[in-house]
Parts: C-alpha cells; structure tokens; sequence
C-alpha cells in the first residue's frame, strides 16, 4: 500500500472502498457477517462462525464471503449474526447458536427464506 | 402388571395446577374411559414440562414424545379421539417454539442516536478501509489542509463538548490549556483504563470502531502540538489491544501516523500501553506514572497535566469516547453536535446499561433523556416485570437513585445534584429484591481492594465503612453505626487525594439518604427487607405445597432437612448454612425465605 500523500489520495480512497462495496451488492454477493466483540466471542460467537464456515465448505458454496465486525450494542442478544444478499436490505439475527446458523444458511441463505423466530431487524 | 401402549405425562407443577392442570388429569381419564381406551393409555403427573408463563398445562405424550400445550379442559375430548384412538397429531395443540423475538425488540432501540457507536457492529474493526468508506480520516485531511490548531481548537469548544470520562471537563479548554504550556515536547494520552464494573462502553470502540479513537487523537495531536501518542488500555482487554495495534499498523501504512503525515509536514506517532489491573490508573496523574513504568499513585494537582504531565512534559489526556466524537464534531460542525443534548451538557452519551433490565447491553442515547426512558424504552423494563428499586449511575464512585429520580435528565449537573455521578456511563438497574445495604458492601469492598494506599482517609476509611457495612450485613449492627457511617463518609469525601476516595462513599451516603429505612431494619429489627442478608433470614417449607419428593433434602449439602417421603419435610434452621440450593431443586415453590 502506498501511503496516503494528499486529501485527493484520500477522497480516491474512498471513492475505490465505496466501489468495491457496490460491486458486491451488484453482483449478488452473498455477505455473513458475525459480531466478534468481546461479548460475541464470550457467547459462542467463535462456535458459530466455524459452524458457518464449515456448512459453506461442506456444501461446496460460492459467492459468500464471511467477515467479521464488533458489537452492536445488543449483547443480550449474542451472538449476533448479519446476512446481506445482494442489495436486499440487511438482515440481523440474534442468538444464533450454531444450529440456527444451519438454519440460517439453509433457510435464507440458500432458500431466500428470512428465518422469522430468530430475526431481530431487516 | 398392566402394560400400556402409551402414557400422558401432564404438568403439576403449581403454575399449571393453577391453571388447571386437574382438571385436565381429570377430563383425560373421563374420555379415556368413554372412548375404552383407560386400559392401554397411562395418565401419569410430572413437574414442570415447558415454560409455565407461556405454555401451562402442557402434556407429554410417549412413545412419540409429542408436546401440547396451553390446553383447556374442552380441548382434550377431540384430542383423545384424534391422537389416541386414531393416532394423528393434532397440530393445532402442539408447542410453539418459544419465540425470542418481540415486538419491541425491532431495529435499533428506540431513542438511541448513534455518534461514537455508528460504526460499532457493521464495519469490520480490522479493516482500514471500510473505516475510510465511512469518511473515516476525513476530518483529518479536512483538519491539515484547511485549519489552524487554533480553528480545530475552537471548533471543538464551540461543540460543546464535555470529557467523557466522567468529569466533564470541556474538551476544548482542555485542549487550549495544553495548547498554551510551552515545551519542546508534548503528549497526548487516551484513558481506556475503563475499570468500573459493569461498564463495557470504551471497550466495545476500540473493537468494534478503533480508527475513530485514533483519529480523534491524531486531529487532537494537531491542535496541542504533540507529536507522540499513548493509548492507555487495560491489559484484560486483549482483544481492544489486539484490534488497537491491528489499526495502528493499518494507519502507519497508510499514512495517517508517523512522520509528514498526508504530505503536510506534521507527525506524531501511537503506541499501545497496557495497564495491569489497578482501578487507580484510571486517575490521570496515576495514569500517567504508570505509563512511565512507576507504581501507579496518584499525585495532588496541580501541576496539571497541561502544564507537567508525562515525564514533565505538557499532555493531554482524554477519555476513549471523547477522542472518538472529535472526527464528527470536524466533519459536521460544532453546530451540528450542539443541537444534541441540553443546554450543558452537549451530544449524546453512552451507556453500558447492566443488571435487573430486559436488554442489557449499550445504547447511545441523546443527553437529557430521562432515567426513566433509559430503563423502560431503551432497556425495556425490570427483568420479570419485577418492581424498580434503584438505579446506580457512574460505577463504584456513583450513587444509587430511587424511583422518585426516574424522570431526572440525564446529564453531569442533574445527577451531581442527586449525589450520583454521570462516571464513564455505567448503569446498573437494580430490581426490588435488591438489599441496598448489601449493594453498598458490594461497592465498598470494590473500592477498598482498589485503594491504592497512598492517602490514609481513603486506605484507613474505606476499611471502616467495609467493616461497619459487613457487621450490619452480619446482623451485629449496632446503634450509632448509621451517624458513625455518615461521618466517615465525609472526612473521606473532604480529605481524599484523588477522585477515588473522594467519591468511594458515594454508593453508602446515597443509600443512607435514600433507604436509611433498609439499615435501620437491619441493625434495629435484625431483618433484611429484601431478603438477601444470609445471617438474617430463614429457609422454611411450606407444609401445604411440599410433596415429600424428597430432592431437597438429597441436595442439601449439609443435610438440614429432615422427612419422610410423601410427607412434609422440614429445614433445621441451626443446621442451614442458607445456600439456597433447596430452593433451586424444588419443583413445587414450597420453599420460601422468612
């Protein structure tokens, strides 16, 4: 990476960060984003997140990328897991075991079904 | 012995025989007998099958294992028709799966705004640019292109903007005072020693959004002339620190620290300190030493840190969220931050709410909202529907508030007032089964651990409350404790050195002031109104509801309860050691506290 020299440096920054960002959406990518904040990971969060890799590895799945963000703020509900296809409004869900994130990727993921027991927005 | 193909296990627990679990024992052995089925069909009690609240009377049903719930005496004839004499499921009875999911428990808790927390929870902290995406370091560019540190100074002032570690102190004369001493090396510090219990707020920043504390120190570096930075961060946090020095490594590469930053000649660099656990280094003058490896004490002020801080030299030091709100005051303007809050208190605040409350977790809320609006809209209410006793604003230094402050704004005037603190933004809801006196022991004995012992009013007087407190606990309280607990509490509060002496009475004179009834029956009727003082209450059983099931007296760990089966059994008080335990394993309520 080549360092930041100027605001215009900056502003193209963003303007690629942005760009990559729309390229997912456009494309139909599937994003599984789980919150890994210390309250996430004292939940289960870890379990969960391998559970989701492990079921994308096991039914060969494409087009998903699983990342990673902080808390949300609504610990009671942890783990917390995020799932945006496409440029489908983002879905939350709270308390996912790794069953429900089975579920999760079953039912939404692969079928387009949001699962409604354990949705908190979207 | 009879052999029956399959067997009814109904709930009778006192919930459901409430609500009419004989009755349905009852109207199943009729339609068995009607149908001719009494012979190969079992009609047995259980203890509590699902969650009463939502399900009772339910029934089991084996072999198939299939479970009915919320039924009603009218519903078992076509049950039994349908299940039992033609084998098909009813469906329509069957348990719901316990819904977690609410109505009120949609999008983004009611009343919150979030600032400092916007990114918390959706960009991912290990990733520079999707900070830089959220206009992240753009109000650094926008700060060394085009502002003087006079500018950037005022603009922060103008803000309004308080120190959100607690004190409140306005982060622009701060800024201003430092900005004045002259030296030829200034530092600036970041206090993310958050230690009071219950509180999360600065943790969750540094992992979920770490670049917008960096940020605002590195705008801050600017505006005092510093060129070398500490964050000072607990050591049991490692997963803050690990993110921390993720994002500083990003933001090297990147430019944003080290020498000619953006290409405009300014530098100044960060580092990680770790701090071992002392609860004083959240004092800044403790801070400090720490950071320059001595024994974290305290020292008196002044010289303030402005003038002599950090090995001698000029520092500023600010709390996590008020570095984290700089970026934004920047890129929308102090006018903008302003319009939030009340007339003193500037922008929102955040607040690790904890305890007796349904959504425990953090919220941003606005500053001015009422107490009452945190507990109930934003933390939907006491945990059971249970009654509200008290709410500690503040951690360990803070006060406990009765109901009667529910509608105070919260902000740094107004809870001062009431003889709490606005602290980091802990707030721990207390329900009525809370012992006030008890949570006071609770506080002291926190702050008495974390006395560093520097200054003998806070070493030699937090002990004597923790004693006083654990006698009237014990139910050895005598006459004369309550006047000799609120004089200590304030040649303590007078004589202290630093903020934590000065505010460890806080937790005992708020409740002396707001439940001295709850001490006075502890040390004068040797009762604890809440029933939690283990020296001051009984376990008994209730002949009526016991079963003479016999698992208390199996789980007793130091055999108090005597029986015999199918009879009531009793507790001998001088035996109990008051754990509890009996009052867990019973399936019947029948154990209460006197």
């Amino acid at each position: 990476m080549d360092r930041v020299k100027s605001l215009e440096d900056l502003k193209k920054l963003r303007e690629q960060a942005l760009e990559k960002r729309k390229l997912k959406t456009a494309s139909g990518e599937v994003q599984i984003i789980v919150g890994m904040g210390t309250v996430g990971i004292a939940a289960g969060a870890r379990e969960t997140l391998k559970a989701i890799l492990e079921f994308i590895e096991k039914e060969n799945l494409s087009g998903i990328t699983v990342r990673q963000t902080g808390n949300i703020g609504w610990d009671s509900y942890e783990p917390i897991v995020q799932v945006v296809i496409g440029d489908q409004p983002k879905v939350t869900y709270g308390k996912v075991t790794p069953d429900v994130a089975i579920r999760i990727m079953k039912e939404h993921v692969l079928n387009g079904q949001v699962v409604k027991d354990f949705m908190l927005e979207g | 012995m009879a052999f029956y193909r399959s067997h009814v296990l109904v709930s009778v627990d006192p919930e459901c025989v409430k609500r009419g679990a004989h009755q349905i024992i009852d109207a199943l052995n009729d339609e068995l007998v009607a149908q001719g089925l009494i012979d190969e069909i079992q009609v047995l009690e259980t203890s509590r099958i699902g969650d009463p609240v939502l399900f009772g009377p339910d029934i089991i049903v084996y072999p198939e294992g299939v479970h009915y719930a919320c039924l009603s005496p009218d519903d078992i004839p076509y049950l039994v028709e349908e299940h039992f004499l033609k084998g098909r499921i009813v469906e329509k009875f069957r348990a719901q799966e316990k819904k977690i999911v609410d109505e009120e428990l949609g999008a983004p808790k009611a009343k919150e705004v979030r600032v400092v927390l916007r990114n918390c929870g959706v960009i991912d902290p290990n990733n520079i640019e999707d900070y830089i995406a959220e206009d992240g370091y753009m109000a650094l560019a926008k700060v060394l292109s085009d502002m003087t540190p006079e500018q950037v100074i005022d603009e922060v002032t103008r803000s309004g903007l308080r120190g959100r570690g607690g004190a409140g102190f306005l982060t622009g004369r701060k800024w201003q005072f430092c900005r004045n001493s002259q030296a030829d090396m200034k530092y600036i510090v970041c206090n993310a020693d958050e230690g009071d219990p219950g509180a999360f707020m600065n943790r969750r920043v540094l992992e979920s959004d770490p670049h917008s504390v960096i940020e605002g120190m590195i705008i801050a570096a600017y505006a005092i002339g510093a060129r070398q930075g500490y964050i000072y961060c607990r050591a049991e946090y490692p997963l803050a620190v690990k993110t921390l020095n993720i994002a500083i490594k990003q933001a090297r590469e990147f430019g944003f620290l080290g020498e000619n930053i953006l290409g405009t000649g300014f530098s100044f660099d960060l580092e990680v300190r770790q701090g071992a656990g002392a609860f004083v280094c959240g004092e800044e003058t403790a801070l400090m030493a720490s950071i320059e490896g001595r024994r974290g004490e305290p020292r008196p002020r002044p010289p303030f840190p402005a003038v002599s801080g950090l090995w001698g030299k000029p520092t500023n030091i600010n709390n996590v969220e008020t570095y984290a709100n700089v970026p934004q005051i920047i890129l929308k303007g102090a006018d903008w931050f302003a319009s939030m809050g009340t007339e003193k208190s500037k922008g929102t605040k955040t607040f690790a709410l904890a305890g007796d409350v349904k959504h425990t977790g953090l919220i941003e809320v606005p500053l001015g909202i009422t107490l009452r609006e945190i507990v109930y809209d934003v933390g939907g209410g006491i945990k059971d529907d249970k009654g509200f006793k008290a709410i500690q604003t503040g951690g360990p230094m803070g006060g406990c508030l009765p109901a009667e402050f529910l509608d105070l704004p919260v902000d740094y005037e107004s809870l001062t007032q009431a003889g709490s603190i606005m602290g980091s933004g802990g707030m721990v809801v207390m329900d009525e089964e809370t012992c006030m006196v008890d949570i006071a022991r609770f506080f002291m004995e926190f702050t008495q651990e974390e006395s560093c012992g520097k200054c003998t009013p806070c070493r030699i007087g937090t002990r004597r409350l923790l004693e006083i407190l654990t006698r009237i606990c014990e139910g050895k309280g005598e006459d004369g404790d309550i006047e000799r607990l609120e004089e200590l509490c304030d040649q303590i509060r007078t004589a202290s050195l630093c903020g934590l002496g000065q505010g460890a009475p806080n937790p005992v004179a708020s409740t002396l002031k707001y439940f001295r009834h709850e001490y006075e029956a502890h040390i004068y009727e040797k009762r604890c109104p809440a029933k939690v003082c283990r020296a001051l209450i009984t376990y008994e059983i209730v002949p009526e509801t016991c079963t003479g099931c016999t698992v208390c007296a199996r789980n007793c760990p130091v055999n108090a309860i005597t029986g015999e089966r199918r009879q009531p059994h009793k507790i001998d008080p001088d035996i109990c050691v008051r754990c509890g335990i009996c009052m867990q394993v019973c399936n019947f309520n029948a154990i209460v506290i006197n």
